[in-house]
């Protein structure tokens, strides 16, 4: 390093750099329960300002100087109106922003390394490169991903050979890598092609992966990103980003693979395969027709119910109706009647995504239950409300082999007495699969979008006296 | 740092992950999810490394785009992932203690 003069500057870094991994992995421990989890963002925040503060200790003032404060106010500016601003149901393609945000910095880090052309070794080099494709990959794969969910991008880009394609292309940018990387080519034109290659297939990979695929793939990408942050963490012989890179490296993974597993899918199959193209037209349609209800008589069914179980969706939270709900909810309790929340693990966009909404409304966390603890209650339950959730209360996956979804752990709505199902339309789930769930004899149909339609119910549960 | 040092520190590093994550309830993945996305931000302390040491108008111009999006995945990240959790404070406490 250039500041290898300034010892003492130098021996304070690497103290400190200790300091701030400590930090982040104490940080991102607390994160993981309930009870310490908004402390352990404080831990991780505070060694990130002295990570970043001691970086600038030995710098000169200069250009360079300028530059980096002036990146830094404008970057961090415009991502903390945007981070303050964005609505609960935004977030996950908000992380997913950031996340390639980050993947880009990466990037830019080996960019900055690679044009240099230094001969550095080899280890240097495989380094510098990998992380920069990576890094490269994420920044254009969490963009689209982010167009996606935001509902720029509304298509699933699909045409055969696909796969060929990207694996091309990836096959031509290792190669590309693997010459700058020995050193046998490393002009620019060369550098600049294999970036250029390594956004191109993030694009490509990302592109024809469903939106319903999307917190899987958001996931990856944040994986992947550690790991460019921790080889160029070793590029730049910074033990902090090594660590911190690494962590999220494998914690990201984990994380992925809980969520694949959630839905039954192996990561290979997301990120490879369509979801309900073909399957969807084998799938024939379920006999039977859904039947309508109105709110006032769904009102009444509920207000003399024993017990209650709402099943939230995705459609609860683009209506944000999270907060009407759980007023029905204190309103039925005032009567005398148990309401439970069931979350499945992939409801929503992201998992966890209705814990974050339902939090958001001041539902208590303990009547909020997992898939495993609430299946064998709906038996006993008199109502399941559906509110915008459709694959994951589909019994097709329990009973149907032909189904995509067969196999997949759901929430057995079915079980339940009555069964209300709040729904804009009778369209198709996420997936593009018939719902066997709303032609059930104990099912009824609610209409309308999910925060006037909970609202109708409230009004018929006040009146129900 | 020697290479074999590094080949250590990146193998604990990877399996502190996986530890920390393990026993994580599902009602924290999103919240846990921005925050390792979060704590990768620590690029920027390497993109203002580089920038620090840029020479030459391609270099500088990388170098600050780096720096400029390094610091959004940063200051993002908390800012979203202190929301979320901000929630999770308000929860269970302060709530009505009957509801059961």
């Amino acid at each position: 390093m250039d500041f290898s003069n300034l010892s003492a500057a130098t021996l304070i870094r690497d103290a400190a750099y200790i300091l701030v991994a400590f930090l982040f992995i104490t940080g991102l421990k607390r994160m993981s329960s309930p009870a310490t989890a908004r402390g352990g963002i404080l831990w991780a925040g505070l060694g990130m300002v002295i990570a970043t503060l001691v970086t600038y200790l030995g710098a000169e003032p200069n250009l360079n100087l300028a530059l980096v404060i002036g990146a830094t106010v404008v970057g961090g500016g415009l991502a903390w109106v945007s981070g303050k601003r964005v609505a609960m149901t935004d977030m996950p393609q908000m992380i997913a922003l950031y996340n390639g945000m980050g993947g880009g910095a990466a990037a830019a880090i080996a960019a900055v390394e690679l044009y240099r052309g230094e001969e550095r070794g080899l280890a240097f080099g495989a380094l510098a490169v990998l992380g920069a494709l990576i890094g490269a990959v994420s920044l254009s794969g969490s963009c689209v991903a982010f167009g996606k969910l935001q509902g720029l991008i509304k298509k699933s880009f699909r045409f055969s050979g696909q796969q060929v394609l990207n694996l091309l292309i990836l096959g031509v940018a290792v190669i590309l890598g693997l010459l700058i990387a020995t050193g046998y080519n490393t002009s620019a034109l060369f550098v600049s092609v294999f970036f250029v290659l390594a956004l191109v297939l993030g694009v490509t990979m990302t592109l024809p992966i469903g939106g319903a695929d999307m917190p899987v793939v958001i996931s990856l990408y944040n994986a992947l990103t550690g790991l460019a942050v921790a080889f160029e963490g070793y590029v730049l012989q910074n033990a902090a980003m090594i660590i911190a890179g690494m962590v999220v490296g494998s914690a990201g993974t984990l994380l992925t693979q809980l969520m694949a597993k959630a839905m039954n899918r192996s990561l290979g199959n997301v990120l490879f395969s369509g979801f309900g193209e073909a399957s969807s037209a084998a799938t024939g349609p379920v006999s039977g027709a859904q039947k309508p209800i109105e709110a006032g008589d769904a009102g009444v069914m509920m207000a003399y119910a024993q017990k209650m179980i709402v099943v939230p969706g995705y459609g609860m939270a683009v209506g944000q109706a999270q907060h009407k709900v759980w007023e029905l909810a204190q309103l039925l309790q005032n009567r005398g009647v148990t309401v439970k929340f069931a979350i499945h693990p992939v409801a929503g966009r992201m998992p966890g995504h209705m814990n974050v909404l339902l939090a958001e409304a001041g539902v208590p966390y303990d009547l909020i239950s997992d898939l495993e603890e609430i299946n064998a209650e709906f038996e006993t339950a008199d109502v399941a409300l559906i509110i915008g959730a459709n694959d994951v209360v589909n019994p097709v996956a329990r009973n149907d082999k032909s189904s995509p979804i067969y196999g997949m752990p759901i929430l057995d709505a079915d079980k339940a007495k009555n069964v209300i199902v709040i729904k804009r339309g009778q369209g198709q789930g996420f997936s593009g699969i018939e719902n066997a769930l709303f032609y059930l004899d104990n099912t009824r149909m609610l209409y309308g979008e999910a925060q006037g339609a909970v609202n109708q119910l409230i009004q018929a549960v006040k009146a129900a006296d | 740092m020697n290479g074999v040092i590094a080949i250590y520190i990146f193998m604990l590093a990877g399996f502190t992950g996986y530890e920390v994550i393990s026993r994580v309830p599902v009602i924290l993945h999103t919240p846990l999810m921005s925050g390792s996305n979060f704590v990768h931000g620590v690029v920027l302390v390497g993109a203002m490394m580089a920038l620090f040491q840029a020479q030459g108008l391609l270099e500088l111009v990388i170098g600050t785009v780096g720096v400029a999006l390094a610091a959004g995945n940063a200051v993002g990240g908390y800012v979203v992932t202190e929301r979320m959790l901000e929630m999770f404070k308000s929860s269970g406490k302060g709530q009505r203690g009957g509801h059961r």
